[in-house]
């Protein structure tokens, strides 16, 4: 009998990918980078393995920030849109049962958190978050409302673009990220400083959003789609074994 | 035709921001909205071994603690074996072994009350010294930080440990130990966190 290769370590992390620790512009990010260089470590099982989360975790409603906050028969302001895409890795396959979480401010701007104190008002109707898990074939959905831009103290006059903030896990801890999705054309995105801690220019598309007319819902919600791929594994061809003798 | 490789990009890091919590942690932004958050509880009720607390504070380049961090917790039970189909062995019943650790927004400290975890076997045979893993990220941290909390107890497993002894200057691998305390019959660990500066924290690329 023949067993399928077993998949062994993840690709290493292309770090000229991501943004470096320090950006001088992100002013934040200074005082909160380390100087080290990061010490980098082989797979082990406590990087290969992770949480895994099922149906049980999570209500299958958590994905509607239309609805999962609103009063009864009420709706949040905004514009209506679904964030839809799948969750891939890097050898191009989907992957299933992965927890997408996702949090954003509403229409104005403003974030329902106790330490934001932005001028745009709150939305009764409105939290800000939603989490889903992806299908069998990677997949995930979101409904919401478009978030507003909003301004930040760094530069006196800093405006984030619209974003949404997404979190993911994929299947072991090596692979967890957390990233922001952007709204293709919205002309804040190339004169943000955080958008701007990326170096490469290709890697920046990679987190715009793109307006999907296939999947908007006429008369009723606008859809935009956003695939997210997380770090790939190498099948264990000719490799030492990772664990054991 | 010129050969061409198939492989996609991985989606580039952004951070968490400062309002990270409306996301994973709701409750501490200020409003209930999911029957259940994730990441409360770590090791469940039925989880083997010994009960400890994790405690520690992080801290910037200034010395100034960063009050709005969120840490995840990845760890093995007692055994050594992670809630996990890819690692052989069982865990007890409700222990998931990974947690969400969040700040008192006043003074930046955080804790979270597990079980402490078994030895797991690294590369090659060798053995890693009961360890949690944590991955770390804020507003100004742009690609999530990860670490490896050691015990001070386990000195000699400490001391054989791959992981460890890979930070080639040995004086960097004490702020990656715990320093045990006894708190009212239970065993507590302060682990608190440098992300620059005088004793920066050992940071891995995983």
């Amino acid at each position: 009998m023949s067993t399928p290769p077993k998949e062994g370590e993840f690709y290493q992390r292309d770090r000229r990918w991501h943004p470096p620790a320090l950006s001088q512009d992100y002013k934040t990010s200074v005082t909160r980078s380390p100087k080290f260089p990061l010490i980098s470590l082989e797979n082990t099982p406590s990087e290969i393995t992770g949480p895994v989360f099922g149906h049980n975790d999570i209500n299958a409603a958590d994905n509607d920030l239309l609805s999962n906050f609103a009063q009864p028969g009420e709706s949040p302001v905004g514009e209506r849109i679904i964030v839809h895409g799948r969750v891939l890795d890097e050898n191009a396959r989907p992957v299933p049962n992965t927890l997408v979480e996702i949090w954003q401010a509403n229409a104005s701007g403003r974030y329902r958190h106790k330490k934001d104190s932005y001028l745009g008002a709150l939305d009764p109707n409105f939290g800000g978050c939603g989490r889903t898990l992806t299908d069998a074939n990677g997949c995930y959905h979101f409904r919401t409302v478009k978030p507003g831009a909003y301004p930040w103290r760094n530069w006196v006059n800093d405006w984030r673009p619209a974003h949404i903030h997404v979190s993911v896990f994929g299947s072991g801890f090596a692979q967890r990220l957390i990233t922001q999705l952007y709204f293709e054309g919205d002309p804040l995105i190339a004169r943000c400083p955080i958008v701007n801690t990326i170096p490469d220019p290709e890697a920046v598309e990679m987190l715009v959003a793109r307006l999907d007319m296939n999947a908007t819902i006429p008369l009723d919600t606008i859809a935009y789609r956003f695939d997210i791929v997380l770090r790939g594994r190498r099948s264990t061809l000719f490799e030492n074994r990772l664990e054991g003798n | 035709m010129r050969q061409k490789l198939e492989y996609l990009k991985e989606t580039p890091s952004q951070t968490a921001g400062p309002y990270v919590h409306i996301g994973l942690a709701p409750g501490a932004a200020g409003f209930e909205i999911y029957d259940q958050e994730l990441g409360w509880d770590i090791a469940g009720p039925n989880a083997k071994g010994a009960r400890i607390r994790v405690e520690g504070v992080v801290t910037d380049g200034t010395g100034s603690p960063v009050k709005d961090v969120l840490l995840e917790a990845w760890q093995a039970n007692a055994d050594g074996v992670y809630a996990h189909p890819e690692h052989v062995g069982e865990v007890e019943q409700g222990f998931r072994g990974w947690g969400r650790v969040i700040t008192d927004f006043e003074t930046g400290e955080w804790g979270f009350d597990t079980v402490k975890p078994g030895p797991v076997m690294g590369r090659g045979g060798q053995m890693m010294a009961p360890h949690i893993n944590l991955w770390i990220v804020a507003r100004g941290i742009n690609v999530g930080l990860n670490t490896r909390v050691y015990f001070e107890d386990e000195e000699e497993a400490n001391a054989a440990d791959p992981v460890l002894n890979v930070i080639e200057w040995e004086r960097r691998r004490a702020t990656l130990i715990a320093k045990r305390e006894a708190r009212d019959g239970l065993a507590v660990y302060r682990f608190d966190i440098r992300l620059q500066g005088e004793d920066e924290t050992v940071f891995f690329d995983i």
